[in-house]
């Protein structure tokens, strides 16, 4: 089933391409920002920059590694390059680059994975960025951000491109539902949250983030409170809130979809043991690759939907 | 040792256009030792143009020192791109003259590759890459020693012929003796003032050790400091008093 859909959430844009149509205002903008592509820019939507601007647009061929190197050129002259790929591509073809050419020196290179997740559907395994979020957090300097929705996204490329260093922003595939909508702030660096309670709190991420809200209103049928955090900053991580909602609510579930290694579980496991230890359930891909299908039947099998974190809600109640 | 003729007429035959006193010059040209093994070639270089005294030489590799074991750009001013994992830094250098092309400025990129070093494949994704963009205003020197970690780069991965190759790959290329002071410095001023659309290069054929008898005639030293009685042998035979 596709997320989102028990609340009846609005369906927003796609991430990819909010965070698309933002680069190209940034564009309009800013004269130093160029674009480095490795023959994605349909997918990632960097193609709408380079159709206003082709001449501060570098496609170097399906070829990674190179188009990190040269962004990392361009910014140590001071030109301020983000480059894209599948967040899959981006991260493991290209990783000794970005920790090499961008993360060592520090270089102001903003790097965007699109299709992460299994939700990309029936392209299959092999595309499918479920460890970028884990190799991103391990490059030391870089910024690390994985919005949930559309106008989530737009702030979230305008908070890396301001930011002089490097970065990493993930984006998705399918079109998102809409979580931020009227009166909801969104701020770079810090956990949203998007629901009030005392029971327990789900802290989640990216397309997830409509699950914990499913999930969170199946529970308030029992009488169950549950607070719903957005924790769409990985890195600067805001360990006030969750420690705040770990000392309230007592327990804490994290879902999202990425690998169960070195995801947002990892970072707040390794937050809340040092500050207050409460019990944690971890819903996310384990240590597996998926398969093709349709997103929702994947987000289904593979235990990525609201049933499995009000099962995980259970057991810590 | 290698590329000591190399790095030499870089830094003072008038074709690298700096300013030691003034590292963060816009205008300069930039430097890239792809080959970052051999950054105590360039920290040799540094200290003879003035960027730092002669005396930070010996701290090289020493706990504090601005002069790692490879270059590091966060650390020493006149450095210009942190390098040691092979086969990045003509990536780097084509950004970099990509991006003094979109400023309209006439600066040059020069880029120092090993010969194992073109081993890696993002070598060649970055030669393509340059030809496609045309950058006149790259140069990528290949210190061809002979030589690699464990072996003669001809037995490990042969990348002969090279100047071939480089053509083939829409550089435009010449071959030098990258020993000979004089044919080195006519190949990079052809380099330097040629705006015919290509990227250039130059394969310079060098020595690994060269002037020291017993370190040219076996790979073995690759990153191997010689022994005290060594070193007094290798400067004798390079005359030094």
């Amino acid at each position: 089933m596709e997320i989102g859909k028990t609340l009846n959430l609005p369906v927003g844009k796609a991430t990819r391409l909010a965070f698309g149509e933002t680069l190209r205002e940034l564009g309009a903008e800013d004269p130093n920002l160029v674009v480095v592509d490795a023959d994605l820019n349909n997918s990632t939507r960097t193609d709408l920059f380079l159709k206003d601007f082709p001449d501060r647009f570098f496609n170097v061929g399906i070829a990674e590694s190179n188009m990190v190197g040269v962004a990392a050129g361009l910014a140590s002259a001071g030109k301020k390059p983000w480059i894209s790929s599948f967040a899959t591509f981006m991260m493991s073809n290209a990783y000794d680059q970005l920790r090499m050419s961008v993360a060592f020196p520090g270089c102001n290179v903003k790097v965007v994975g699109s299709h992460c997740g299994i939700s990309i559907g029936e392209d299959g395994p092999s595309q499918m960025g479920i460890e970028d979020l884990g190799l991103a957090c391990s490059l030391p300097g870089f910024v690390v951000v994985a919005p949930c929705d559309e106008a989530s996204t737009r702030l979230a490329t305008r908070a890396l491109h301001a930011h002089d260093g490097p970065g990493y922003l993930r984006t998705g595939r399918p079109n998102a539902p809409i979580i931020y909508g009227e009166g909801v702030t969104w701020e770079f660096g810090k956990a949203t949250t998007l629901k009030e309670g005392d029971d327990l709190t789900v802290i989640a991420s990216g397309l997830m983030v409509g699950a914990a809200l499913e999930a969170a209103a199946v529970l308030a049928a029992d009488g169950i409170s549950v607070r719903v955090l957005d924790v769409h900053t990985f890195k600067p991580f805001d360990e006030a809130t969750v420690i705040r909602a770990a000392q309230e609510t007592g327990g804490l579930v994290v879902v999202e979809e990425h690998l169960a290694q070195g995801g947002l579980g990892s970072i707040v496991a390794m937050t809340v043991s040092r500050h207050h230890p409460v019990p944690i359930r971890f819903v996310n891909l384990g240590d597996q690759f998926a398969e093709s299908a349709t997103p929702g039947e994947l987000l289904d099998k593979y235990g990525l939907s609201y049933r499995e974190v009000v099962d995980a809600a259970r057991e810590l109640l | 040792m290698s590329c000591t003729e190399i790095v030499t007429a870089l830094y003072f035959g008038g074709l690298l256009n700096h300013d030691p006193a003034n590292p963060g010059w816009e205008e300069r040209d930039r430097f890239v030792m792809s080959k970052g093994h051999g950054c105590p070639a360039q920290y040799a270089a540094m200290a003879g143009s003035g960027y730092f005294e002669e005396s930070l030489l010996l701290t090289l590799r020493k706990l504090g020192s601005p002069l790692e074991g490879h270059p590091n750009v966060r650390k020493l001013p006149g450095i210009e791109a942190s390098t040691g994992s092979l086969g990045q830094g003509l990536s780097i250098g084509l950004g970099m003259a990509l991006a003094a092309r979109l400023d309209g400025k006439g600066w040059k990129t020069w880029v120092l590759l090993g010969d194992g070093e073109i081993d890696e494949g993002q070598v060649w994704e970055a030669a393509l890459a340059a030809a496609k963009f045309g950058t006149s205003n790259l140069i990528a020197i290949v210190d061809a020693n002979t030589a690699q970690q464990t072996g003669y780069t001809r037995d490990v991965l042969n990348t002969e012929p090279k100047a071939e190759k480089w053509t083939a790959f829409g550089w435009t290329t010449q071959e030098v003796d990258g020993h000979d002071l004089d044919a080195l410095l006519a190949a990079l001023r052809r380099a330097a003032s040629a705006s015919d659309g290509h990227p250039q290069a130059i394969i310079a054929r060098t020595l690994k050790g060269k002037g020291v008898s017993f370190v040219e005639k076996e790979y073995g030293y690759h990153g191997k400091p010689l022994t005290a009685d060594e070193s007094r042998r290798a400067l004798e035979e390079l005359g030094w008093k």
